[in-house]
């Protein structure tokens, strides 16, 4: 198969496979719920503190949210040594990663869709600076969490801990994209300075570590 | 082998002991500081030897997939677990001489941060050797290594473009800066010693993982074989 049909086929089962348990998209959403509501017990805030900190959070909440569902990506090719299935298959691993990529990029981006006017309710934000840009920190920085977590999952998969392992790989690789993400975030809330120096890292970010994933997943995933 | 290594052993030892004679006897106690700022003599070369083993870990993972050699393997596994442990050093020697220079023990300064997430970045791929057992071990663990020494690079440029609210030069810029001779010498004679103890552990660490390496084939032969130990 082609690289182009593969990542199609394993994008559109996955998207089916989710639609119809919404395993992923629910406990996420739940999970990030929680965070949320705890956060705002955690601290009182006003106006002006939250827009100073709510970058910080939303990232948070949605980094830890997004490492249930890209939990579930690889375990759910276990069943019935499918991962094995892939691995002897003559398709293009390469695809295979992308195509993981793009649905938890989509996970993801559904996630954010809800919890970020939730923040915005709970928070009581208001953006000083142009609100457009916080569509690209969003994508920019889902697709940093989720390029390497699709990675390290296929990583973390292959070792005896499991699901244990992931968190600890991504979030020390993902503080850069991180702190990147928080400080464009802050920038545009509070409106003082011009978010367009994360904006680029975080760009340069995606694609360096898109590619050294895409060049090293298959020696992960082939690895004996 | 290993009247090599008992040289270089002795070696560096003398050097150590050299080092510490030169660093709280021989160097002048500086003047603003007082004996607090020396521990740089031990802080500043510790945190050279963890800049020399994360990229030699980077190179050997690189290696390691490309010829798939073992021995590049237990040379990665060396030099990060020693880096770690030098990383370690300079993340503790660091506050001590912070708490009466800056009157904090930490401040969230760029240099301590980076280094911070990098010893992070290297824990997790401990714990990552750590839980891989067998096969894949080795190749995850240099995919790791790969990752996260690019990442080292975003991790540097992030903490100073966007964590920089002080980006306050340490002190009087270490002992470069107009010193007096006696302390260059006693910081080079350490810098010296230090080296030599790093790799004198990378290299004691790098043995004993041949070895550990060389028992787990000889293990998986025999029982291939299908001699396994029998009851006696």
């Amino acid at each position: 198969m082609t690289f182009v049909a593969t990542l199609k086929n394993t994008l559109s089962k996955d998207l089916r496979l989710e639609w119809r348990s919404k395993d992923a998209i629910n406990s996420m959403l739940f999970f990030a719920l929680l965070t949320v509501v705890i956060f705002s017990f955690s601290f009182e805030l006003t106006a002006e503190e939250s827009r100073e900190i709510a970058g910080g959070l939303i990232w948070v909440a949605l980094l830890f949210a997004a490492v249930v569902a890209l939990n579930q990506t690889w375990a759910r090719e276990l069943r019935n040594s499918v991962l094995d299935a892939y691995r002897i298959a003559p398709a293009p691993l390469e695809s295979l990663f992308i195509a993981k990529a793009i649905g938890n990029f989509i996970f993801v981006s559904v996630l954010e869709l809800v919890i970020a006017p939730l923040f915005v309710i709970f928070y009581n934000l208001r953006s000083v600076g142009p609100a457009y840009q916080l569509l690209i920190v969003s994508l920019l920085g889902n697709w940093a969490v989720v390029v390497n977590g699709t990675f390290f999952g296929a990583m973390s998969i292959r070792t005896r801990s499991r699901e244990v392992l992931l968190p600890l790989l991504l979030f020390p690789i993902s503080i850069p994209a991180l702190l990147a993400a928080v400080k464009a975030t802050t920038y545009i809330l509070t409106g003082d300075e011009s978010a367009y120096l994360p904006l680029v890292f975080l760009a340069v970010y995606d694609i360096v570590f898109t590619t050294i994933g895409v060049v090293l997943f298959e020696t992960v995933l082939q690895a004996e | 082998m290993k009247s090599k290594f008992a040289i270089f052993a002795i070696i560096t030892f003398a050097l150590l002991s050299w080092g510490l004679y030169e660093a709280l006897v021989a160097a002048p106690t500086e003047a603003t500081m007082g004996q607090v700022q020396r521990i740089f003599y031990v802080h500043v070369p510790c945190a050279w030897v963890m800049l020399l083993c994360f990229p030699a870990n980077f190179l050997a993972s690189i290696a390691y997939l490309a010829k798939r050699n073992p021995a590049l393997d237990a040379l990665a596994v060396s030099t990060a677990e020693v880096g770690v442990v030098f990383c370690t050093i300079v993340l503790l020697t660091g506050p001590i001489w912070g708490k009466p220079a800056w009157g904090v023990w930490w401040a969230w300064d760029p240099r301590l941060t980076s280094t911070l997430v990098l010893w992070l970045i290297y824990v997790s791929y401990l714990i990552l050797r750590k839980f891989s057992t067998g096969g894949p071990n080795a190749t995850l663990a240099a995919a790791l290594a790969i990752f996260g020494c690019v990442d080292a690079i975003f991790v540097w440029f992030a903490i100073r473009w966007f964590r920089g609210q002080h980006p306050s030069p340490v002190f009087g810029s270490g002992p470069n800066s107009g010193i007096d001779p006696r302390m260059l010498h006693a910081f080079f004679v350490n810098m010296a010693a230090y080296t030599a103890f790093g790799i004198l552990l990378v290299w004691l660490r790098f043995v004993l993982e041949r070895t550990r390496q060389k028992v787990e084939e000889a293990h998986a032969m025999k029982a291939l074989a299908g001699t396994a130990r029998g009851t006696r």
